[in-house]
């Protein structure tokens, strides 16, 4: 089982997760082992193999194109932890 | 040295449909923020997402007005990337089965057609809307969960009024395919614009820039003329530029850098678990199809070539389909379609803004307005006459060779009738006769008037000419 | 004499309709219990006690209304796993990034229990979002096994089987995605029954891996199971994965009958790491179900040993997609920043224990640019193996048999420094979630010293739920181990 070297930071910041450098460094060993024990799928011979996305094969499942109720603007907000005007607020957002 | 430009351009619109793409809230605008939102697009924790039969039938629709191939197995994919409108903080999209693919537009650019190829169409879901404060930013998620029509054109767009004619036709396209209304101050399309220069004989493209999010046509164009020798004087100077995401400023008329959404643009997308594939079958395309309507371009070309008119007219009528639509009717039944052209454009449809009036309740039929310019043809009635009997016409509904009958405007064409108008006015302007006499042609104008006046009009003044040079000659 | 508490819901719903009993007296015998019992189990993580009595009370009223015999459920107390929305009450996933939430909906599931009559109280513990095989990741505490406290409950759903388990409740529904329902019945004693992937509407359900959860009840016995399934399954309009598929009554296979029905023993489930107690009474159990009359052979699973990595992709990647929407902007909580970007990453970096984290990096990983086709997309491919594997084996057979878990319950703490080898505690029950098909755990013996439950695992057909739950009644009713209780002491 050979260990994998993972760029956790690089990866924490695409998820948008604060580690503290204790918890980067006990993650990148954890999932060094972890990635080890899933290289044995290379094992498998998969070219002649589709790929399975849903375990129950199902087709066209939609909706008629019919509005529903929306909900009142204050069950919307009820559980925003900023909100004003109507708005969801949050910092600045600086495109 | 000379350069080329190399222009992509991925247009988003949003889909006129009912509800949204996932829920069953409104997909309107203008409703004071989140109260078009329910628990599953505010992505609040437990819910799922349901497609939308009717977006998927437009992203079809639109794949058979844009010539694309139908994709027989398409599905949804997530793409992930954090952004405070983004309530999930992934969007629905199609990454590598997208609904429709392999298309082209052709349009009208410096007098001839161009042909701008389209990698593909799919369907996505829009986000919600964001609006700034001093020290805060507020979100609007009425907007969110709105379909979203993604529309990829090749890299083969070679300048910025190209662009800007490409834009315009695709909208075009969209608006008369009932697949969108457009609205651009609502902000129903928006484009990215990628461009890149490169030496003219180059054939690698040079890096490629992106202009994000540009809700005006105008705008995308001025950016383009912006952009353009922005690049090309960066790299004649022998500078190097990088890939990179910018912004169209238009107060400031210029381009700037832009704090990109994901830095890395690592999106990781993977199939959509909570949605199952689409795969149509022959009926379904079919019954798509059955809504596919004739194209702007199509359609000014076949009023051009059926109907012999000038490119002016048949675009009145690409502009105004329930007008052309009219006129074709009318223009079925005529041996001069131009004369039934110039009256649909010229009097009908000015009379429609003047009295607020729709084609849908207007009193006569299409062979009305072909009788009305029979009897012009046939000399029964004169051009004048004629303005008169539309307006009855239009007021009234009556068939016009009734109104004429009815109130005797039928153009006198009796030449013994004609003979003694003509012998009276010959009686009583002695003088006009004798200048005529003297050889003075204008002066027949003259006693023509005087005809016409006894007469009321209903003269036929070609008639009348003829009577009063054969009787003065005598 | 079993007091109240200890009841089926068919027992307490024959007596509730015979007015022995009223809905009151049989939600008070379950608080009763809680608050004697709960300070050890730690299976609830808050209730509603004045919303349940009013809840019993209206049942009363219905059950008065002569309601009874058309709502199944009527007047019976179910106790819920913290990952399913119940309107107007909290909804956490046991984190700390909901703390506060509370749901403006129903589930699906739980619109058909309140319309079938049941009293819908608790929230119950359960490992963070879901993740965990011992609960020990809940952000607030550890569930205890009823039978023995210094031991894991599994998980995720050990909340849901250990209040069964202690009778604190007459059923509870719980969600499995890799063996979260099976695993800690099997640990805690009871019946846990995860359906074929859309059999039941996941709508109201918090996202794990969307393409391997279901919810599922745990009861007190089969027939219980069978009762719940049948209220539980159909489509739902909400949920595009679930099913087309007709509901029959669950409750007519129950007749004991399992003449000729095959089952297979795949030979890769006997394993090194399998204990032998747990071994034995398998042994047992497959030799009690051939004496009732199903015949046993031997069957191959190739791509066993493949379950646990493809799962440890695939989960993971779907769960860094689904817990993308916890980041503070519309619900829950947050942590302050200057800018949104920076919050995201505080408030998910502070709101999300360690196993969340290692999952959600661990899933953002194999799907991130250049891994994506050497994990995510091989992974699926495996999946697809896995599952042939299943349908090509249930073309023989009607059933397979395995253990649930490869041992009983271990000691809290035992496994929680590594965390790959409490993932391979459920190497038993993964497959069937990647494969799909429907599996249930139900009691078939105890270990000796100490006395702790082994759980009997019965995997079907897509579809399949009729057959394994009249294997498991038929089993049950001759080896009636779910009459022993836990002594909490
Ligand atoms: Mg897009
Ligand atoms: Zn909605």
């Amino acid at each position: 089982m050979a260990a994998v070297e993972i760029d956790v930071k690089y990866v924490a910041h695409l998820a948008r997760v604060t580690l503290t450098s204790e918890e980067s460094q006990r993650l990148g060993a954890q999932l060094g082992n972890i990635l080890g024990f899933i290289e044995k799928l290379n094992e498998v011979d998969v070219s002649q193999v589709e790929p399975t996305a849903h375990a129950v094969p199902l087709v066209n499942v939609t909706r008629p194109d019919e509005i529903r109720p929306s909900l009142p603007q204050g069950d919307a907000l009820r559980n925003a932890p900023a909100k004003a005007n109507g708005l969801f607020m949050v910092p600045k957002i600086v495109e | 040295m000379e350069y080329e430009v190399v222009i992509g351009i991925e247009t988003h619109v949003q889909l006129k449909t009912q509800s949204k793409m996932w829920c069953g809230c409104a997909n309107a605008f203008g409703a004071e923020p989140n109260t078009q939102v329910c628990p599953v697009c505010l992505g609040l924790p437990g819910v799922l997402p349901v497609a939308n039969e009717e977006a998927l039938r437009l992203t079809t629709l639109t794949g058979l007005l844009l010539n694309c191939t139908i994709a027989r197995y398409a599905k949804f994919d997530r793409k992930n990337y954090f952004y405070p409108d983004a309530p999930k903080n992934y969007q629905i999209t199609q990454y590598d089965k997208p609904s429709t693919f392999k298309g082209f537009l052709d349009f009208e650019f410096q007098g001839g057609i161009a042909r701008v190829n389209i990698t593909r169409a799919h369907l996505e879901e829009d986000v919600g809307k964001n609006f700034h404060f001093d020290r805060s930013s507020g979100v609007d998620f009425n907007r969110a969960g709105v379909p979203l029509l993604e529309i990829v054109s090749e890299p083969e767009i070679t300048s910025a009024d190209m662009a800007h004619e490409y834009l315009n036709a695709l909208k075009e396209v969209l608006t008369y395919g009932g697949i969108s209304d457009c609205d651009m101050e609502k902000g129903m399309v928006r484009c990215d614009v990628n461009v890149s220069v490169r030496p003219k004989g180059q054939t690698a493209l040079g890096a490629k820039i992106e202009i994000k999010n540009m809700n005006s046509f105008s705008g995308a164009r001025r950016a383009l003329e912006y952009e353009i020798p922005r690049q090309i004087e960066v790299v004649s100077k022998g500078g190097k530029l990088s890939q990179e995401t910018r912004r169209w400023n238009d107060e400031a008329g210029i381009t700037e850098t832009m704090r990109s959404k994901e830095q890395a643009h690592d999106y990781r997308y993977f199939p959509e678990p909570d949605l199952m594939p689409f795969a149509p079958d022959d009926d379904w395309i079919a019954s798509v199809q059955r809504r596919v309507v004739e194209l702007p371009l199509a359609r000014k070309q076949r009023f051009m070539r059926d109907f012999d008119l000038p490119a002016a007219d048949a675009q009145a009528f690409v502009w105004d389909v329930p007008l052309g639509n009219y006129f074709e009717r009318a223009a079925q039944q005529t041996k001069s379609p131009k004369t039934v052209a110039n009256w649909v454009i010229n009097n009908l449809r000015a009379r429609l803004t003047e009295t607020q009036t729709t084609l849908e309740n207007l009193k006569f039929p299409p062979e009305s307005l072909v009788d009305l310019t029979g009897l012009i043809e046939s000399g029964k009635i004169s051009t004048k006459i004629a303005q008169d009997v539309f307006i009855e016409m239009f007021n009234s509904g009556e068939p016009p060779s009734a109104i004429v009958e009815k109130s005797g405007l039928s153009q006198v064409s009796d030449v013994d009738a004609l003979g003694k108008f003509c012998d009276e006015a010959i009686a009583s302007n002695p003088k006009s006769v004798g200048d005529y006499r003297a050889g003075k042609v204008a002066a027949l104008n003259a006693l023509k008037g005087q005809v016409m006046k006894l007469t009321k009009g209903k003269a036929n003044p070609n008639l009348v000419g003829e009577i009063l040079e054969n009787k003065l000659k005598n | 004499m079993s007091t109240l508490n200890q009841l089926t819901i068919s027992a307490l719903s024959t007596r509730l309709n015979h007015r022995e009993v009223s809905a009151r007296e049989a939600m008070t015998s379950c608080l009763d219990r809680i608050h004697q019992v709960d300070g050890d189990v730690h299976a609830f993580l808050s209730i509603d006690e004045a919303d349940a009595l009013a809840q019993a009370d209206a049942a009363d009223h219905a059950i008065a209304n002569g309601e009874g015999p058309q709502r199944p459920l009527l007047g019976v107390p179910i106790a819920i796993k913290d990952v399913l929305a119940v309107r107007n009450q909290p909804l956490g996933c046991a984190s700390k990034i909901l703390a506060g939430y509370r749901s403006p909906f129903d589930a699906t599931v739980i619109e058909k229990i309140k319309a079938a009559g049941a009293i819908v109280f608790g929230r119950l513990n359960m490992d963070e979002f879901a993740m965990g095989s011992s609960t020990e990741n809940s952000a607030f505490v550890t569930t205890r096994n009823p039978w023995d406290l210094s031991r894991i409950p599994g998980g995720s759903s050990g909340g849901s089987a250990a209040a069964v388990a202690a009778d604190e409740c007459f059923a509870s529904l719980g969600s499995d995605t890799g063996g979260s329902i099976r695993q800690p019945a099997a640990l805690c004693g009871c019946v846990g029954l995860k359906p074929t992937y859309g059999r039941v509407s996941r709508y109201g359900l918090v996202a794990f891996a969307s393409s391997l959860d279901q919810i599922g009840p745990f009861t007190k016995d089969v027939h219980d199971s069978a009762l719940l399934l049948n209220i539980l399954s159909g489509l739902d309009p909400r949920d595009s994965t679930s099913v087309p598929e007709p509901v029959p009554d669950y409750t007519k296979a129950l007749d004991g009958n399992i003449k000729g029905l095959k089952i297979g023993l795949p030979k890769e489930y006997m394993i090194g790491g399998l204990d032998p107690e747990v071994k034995s009474a398998v042994r047992t159990a497959v030799d009690q179900l051939q004496k009732l009359g199903a015949e046993v052979v031997e069957i191959s699973l190739p791509h066993t040993d493949y379950a646990a990595a493809t799962y440890y992709i695939i989960a993971p990647a779907e769960a860094s997609a689904n817990l993308a929407r916890f980041d503070g902007i519309r619900y829950g909580t947050r942590v302050d920043a200057s800018d949104p970007l920076e919050l995201y990453s505080r408030t998910r970096g502070a709101g999300f224990g360690p196993e969340v984290k290692r999952r959600i990096i661990l899933g953002t990983y194999v799907l991130s640019s250049g891994y994506y086709d050497a994990f995510y997309l091989r992974a699926q491919k495996v999946r697809t193996l896995i599952r042939e594997d299943f349908l090509k084996a249930f073309k023989t057979v009607d059933a397979i048999v395995t253990p649930t878990t490869p041992t009983a319950a271990f000691k809290v703490g035992e496994k929680s420094d590594d965390p790959l080898q409490m993932y391979l505690s459920d190497i038993f029950t993964i497959s069937c979630n990647l494969a799909g098909i429907c599996g249930l755990s139900l009691p078939c013996g105890f270990t000796k010293d100490p006395q702790l439950p082994i759980g009997l695992q019965l995997l079907g057909k897509p579809f399949g739920e009729e057959t394994i739950l009249k294997l498991a009644h038929a089993y049950e009713q001759a080896n009636p181990w779910h009459h022993q209780k836990p002594l909490l002491r």
